[in-house]
């Protein structure tokens, strides 16, 4: 049905691209449709700080998408500073967009109206690269909307002089799923990677595009840093693994490194963030203060992937915090990394902010932080004008057993410890968030969520004296991640999940002491498989999501559009011929010697340590981190001729600004 | 101990001023709840010393009247704000004016020296542009203006609810020449009829939708495109001339 739709649109459209002049906007087009839908503020751009450049003035146009809804991909960093780096460059233009739901998708293709970008209404088609930011696979199908609305052939082998579509983002480091829909994968920090691109697609048009569309992807295929799919053949052996990956062109590299952004300081940006003018999921303006995490917990893709840490400087943060506030108008700025209390110098940082913004109305957070009764104070510290948001806490595994497998190295007592702390200080809810099925996880492992949880409750209730007190208990369906030592482990089947998360959900709700204190959310395991297959799926896997797509699959990271079934069928159909099923790549336990899907893809850790780690987590071993512990050669500080890059840099207080004389003030 | 609000110094209102704002070619698309997070940060952004409200989460002390709905542009609408500090209006304008979106436009800040604002936003003034033949929307006008009620049905938060249109309708004429919404670069298409309409704000009110509604319904208006309207002016209504005043002029009077 879809299929037929999407056929039909490319053979009519291609003559409609090339009729019209490159980089007119379709807005006309486009505002006739905004009436009949819903939110058509997300269509329409104009956003404070956005950028529009004419389109002559620029050699190079970047699309730059996020794959989801603008009001989850409007306040994306990773875009916003791309957006950045690249409009910075004269001879470079970038817009951004995002995708459309399906009340605008089914008009734009009744009205034959092109992918187009927010800024300044240009069709996608009409730009030399589309650059993606996959945050997480379930953007997959999202792609294939956007690249058929542009009337973009959606294999990189069918493509002309259409852009260059090019991936990024955490789940790029496995692009092996969308291999043919994409012409180009980036590993790692995009600053330097899509400079070097613009760079070498410059050169590439200046010189009258040697080589066409062919020889601009073997320049950006040699550098090394760039993955180019195409380039690669992927062989099998009898039983469905993988035999190699081979390059087939001569001097293209058999490994593509990633890109490592080593002096964050050097790269403030955002400089002006962008303020959208329709609701969005984070109501904030974020300022990173590290990349990189060495807690080395086994579980979590973002630290493996993007070691080794790097700290913003506290006098640089300030800055950005400052300057932010100042471009935007935001009440409110996140202090973001993966484990933001782990700052060496956050402590120093806190107080400065506070003691900055206190007679203000804007308010300071750490979207994320540890348990650590020090996070409570940071906590008090950063609301002391207030505001007060939740208190968030992740031990992540309910005993100390699967903690140590999954080396989230904190004690029941550490827990109790600081929550008795935060609502000793007043805060009434606790938040707690932990994973289900991970690596030899049993019913009892969970079932220790809820004793965790009563425990906690009765904490609270001591110490603060009052019994409205609360937690409430997230979980999360763990899923096996490329470049993590779980990579090899196999998923639980979404049939455990649900039967693990409802004994805990009987014990807490039967408890009557403290079943009514604890709230529970939790999602089925269905998702969690799908996830399973995308992220440690090879390139076999694309004909699921290709045949999924063309029945209808979109938005797949909303559960209103989610359909499990649906996916199960188009796999099944996908996969038949192939001897693989999705429990061959989900709930399959890999050992050493099989070649991954992503082997040839280096995040910069060392397969072997990668793989004791994984002996370390089945022994119940727990690793220290290295910032404060030896090296446990984890391999990328070695591979990269670098070291982690933290404090202190001696400067514990900040100079106040100078107080702004308000510009509209009566004399 | 710390369910109780923290103890702020809350500065009182020493001044209120008024804004003409205006809403403007894609951003008309911004929902009343858009609008709002839009002006608090420009506000702060501009540097107006703005009074808060108490309590867990303050607010900035600004009272809205009467947006025009998402989709509608408008050249006349109206906020208060409370500031803690006196602040020149003229400055307050450009300064504003800079902070907001383009789109978002800042007319007119006025010192209120006036009270009760709200009640005199009697009537608005809108601007349609119907795409449709001349002869069909003249056919249509003058079908409604012959009626002495057009009952028309909207969803409301309460529901489905049906009222009348047609009473607050004062006025309902074709105007020549092309529209204040017509973006510089297009032509006016041969068949498209301009209409001024004077609603008279009632309970419960009646929006350019109804009246569109109201067309439909009793004659045969297909509009070949969506209807752009435009909120020219809103204020208290002159019941002699059928107009609409400025409703800054009792605040200019006494300055």
């Amino acid at each position: 049905m879809t299929d037929q739709i999407v056929e039909i649109n490319n053979s009519e459209n291609i003559n409609a691209r090339q009729s019209r002049e490159r980089g007119t906007s379709v807005f006309p087009q486009l505002e006739a449709l905004l009436p009949l839908i819903s939110k058509p503020i997300q269509y329409v751009g104009g956003e404070l700080n956005a950028v529009t450049k004419p389109w002559e003035q620029a050699i190079v146009h970047w699309a730059l998408m996020y794959p989801d809804a603008y009001e989850v991909g409007a306040p994306n960093q990773g875009v916003q500073i791309l957006y950045e780096v690249l409009n910075e460059q004269p001879d470079v233009l970038a817009e951004r967009t995002y995708s459309v739901w399906p009340d605008l998708e089914a008009l734009m293709r009744e009205h034959q109206v092109p992918a187009f970008t927010v800024d300044a209404h240009r069709s996608i088609a009409d730009f030399d690269l589309l650059g993606l930011s996959f945050s997480t696979e379930l953007g997959y199908t999202n792609m294939l909307t956007a690249l058929s609305l542009a009337n973009i052939p959606l294999h990189a082998v069918d493509r002309d002089d259409h852009p260059i579509v090019v991936a990024g983002g955490h789940a790029a480091f496995n692009p092996e799923p969308i291999a043919q829909f994409i012409d180009a994968a980036v590993l790692g920090d995009g600053e330097e990677a899509v400079l070097l691109i613009s760079n070498i697609v410059k050169a590439w048009i200046n010189a009258g595009r040697p080589g066409g569309r062919e020889g601009v992807l073997l320049e950006l295929a040699r550098t090394g840093c760039v993955y180019i799919p195409q380039f690669y053949d992927v062989e099998y052996l009898p039983d469905g693994r993988i035999k190699r990956v081979v390059p087939n062109r001569a001097d293209v590299p058999s490994r593509i490194t990633k890109f490592t952004l080593m002096d964050l300081d050097a790269w403030p940006y955002p400089k002006a963030p962008l303020v959208p003018l329709a609701e969005t999921v984070h109501e904030r303006m974020s300022v990173e203060i590290f990349r990189g995490c060495t807690r080395g917990c086994r579980f979590c893709q973002a630290g493996m992937i993007t070691r080794p840490v790097r700290e913003r400087s506290i006098t640089s943060i300030a800055e950005m915090v400052e300057n932010g506030l100042e471009k935007t108008g935001f009440e409110e700025v996140g202090l973001l990394s993966l484990s933001s209390a782990d700052h060496s110098e956050i402590g120093d940082l806190a107080r400065n902010l506070a003691d900055r913004y206190e007679e203000t109305q804007t308010s300071l957070s750490l979207p994320s932080t540890r348990v650590d009764a020090f996070n409570v104070d940071l906590a008090n510290e950063l609301s002391r004008n207030g505001r007060r948001s939740g208190l968030t806490f992740a031990p992540e595994g309910g005993s100390e057993r699967i903690r140590r497998v999954i080396n989230k190295l904190v004690s029941e007592e550490d827990l109790i410890r600081t929550v008795t702390t935060a609502y000793g200080a007043g805060w009434r809810n606790v938040k707690l968030y932990f994973m289900c099925g991970l690596p030899t996880e049993t019913d009892e492992d969970i079932l220790q969520i809820a004793t965790m949880a009563k425990e906690v409750i009765r904490a609270g209730r001591e110490v603060s004296g009052r019994r409205d007190i609360k937690c409430t208990v997230s979980i999360g369906g763990f899923v096996p991640k490329p470049h993590t030592p779980f990579q090899w482990a196999a998923q639980l089947d979404h049939e455990a999940t649900d039967a693990r998360l409802h004994k805990l959900k009987d014990a807490i709700r039967n408890d009557k002491e403290f079943g009514k204190a604890i709230g529970l959310r939790y999602h089925d395991g269905k998702p969690g498989i799908v996830e399973g297959i995308l992220s440690r799926g090879d390139r076999r896997v694309g004909n699921i999501i290709e045949t999924v797509w063309k029945n209808g699959a979109r938005f797949d990271g909303w559960g209103e559009y989610f359909s499990f079934d649906r996916w199960m069928e188009s796999a099944q159909y996908a996969l038949e011929g192939t001897g693989v099923d999705v429990d061959w790549f989900t709930t399959r336990e890999r050992d050493y010697t099989e070649v991954l899907p992503w082997d040839h893809l280096d995040s910069g850790l060392d397969s072997e340590w990668l793989w004791e780690d994984w002996q370390d987590a089945l022994a119940e071993v727990a690793v220290d981190d290295c910032r404060w512990t030896p090296c446990f050669d984890c391999g990328v500080c070695e591979q990269m001729d670098t070291e982690i890059q933290v404090g202190p840099t001696g400067v514990t207080d900040l100079p106040m600004p100078i107080p702004r004389v308000s510009p509209v003030l009566a004399q | 101990m710390a369910n109780k609000p923290p103890d702020r110094n809350l500065a009182p209102i020493a001044q209120k001023l008024r804004v003409r704002y205006a809403k403007r070619g894609r951003l008309r698309f911004s929902s009343h709840r858009d609008f709002q997070r839009a002006l608090e940060r420009a506000l702060r952004r501009a540097g107006v010393p703005m009074a808060y409200s108490a309590g867990f989460s303050p607010h900035p002390k600004i009272s809205y009247s009467n947006s025009a709905p998402t989709g509608v542009a408008s050249e006349a609408e109206y906020v208060e704000i409370g500031v803690t500090r006196h602040c020149d209006p003229t400055k307050l304008r450009d300064e504003l004016d800079a902070a907001l979106p383009e789109g978002l436009d800042v007319i007119e800040v006025i010192e209120a020296t006036s009270r009760d604002f709200s009640a005199r936003l009697e009537a608005s003034l809108w601007e349609m542009e119907i795409s449709a033949p001349t002869q069909e929307v003249a056919r249509a006008v003058e079908a409604l203006l012959g009626s002495a009620e057009v009952l028309v049905e909207r969803m409301t938060k309460s529901g489905k609810r049906v009222f009348d249109a047609r009473s607050a309708i004062l006025l309902m004429e074709s105007v020549s020449g092309s529209a204040v919404t017509a973006p510089a670069h297009t032509q006016m298409p041969p068949e498209c009829v301009i209409l001024h309409v004077v609603v008279r704000h009632i309970v419960p009110s009646v929006r350019p939708d109804d009246v569109l509604t109201a067309l439909k319904q009793v004659g045969t208006l297909e509009p070949r495109k969506p209807v752009r309207v435009t909120r020219l002016a809103q204020g208290p209504l002159s019941e002699v001339s059928i107009s609409i005043e400025d409703p800054f002029d009792p605040d200019r009077v006494l300055v």
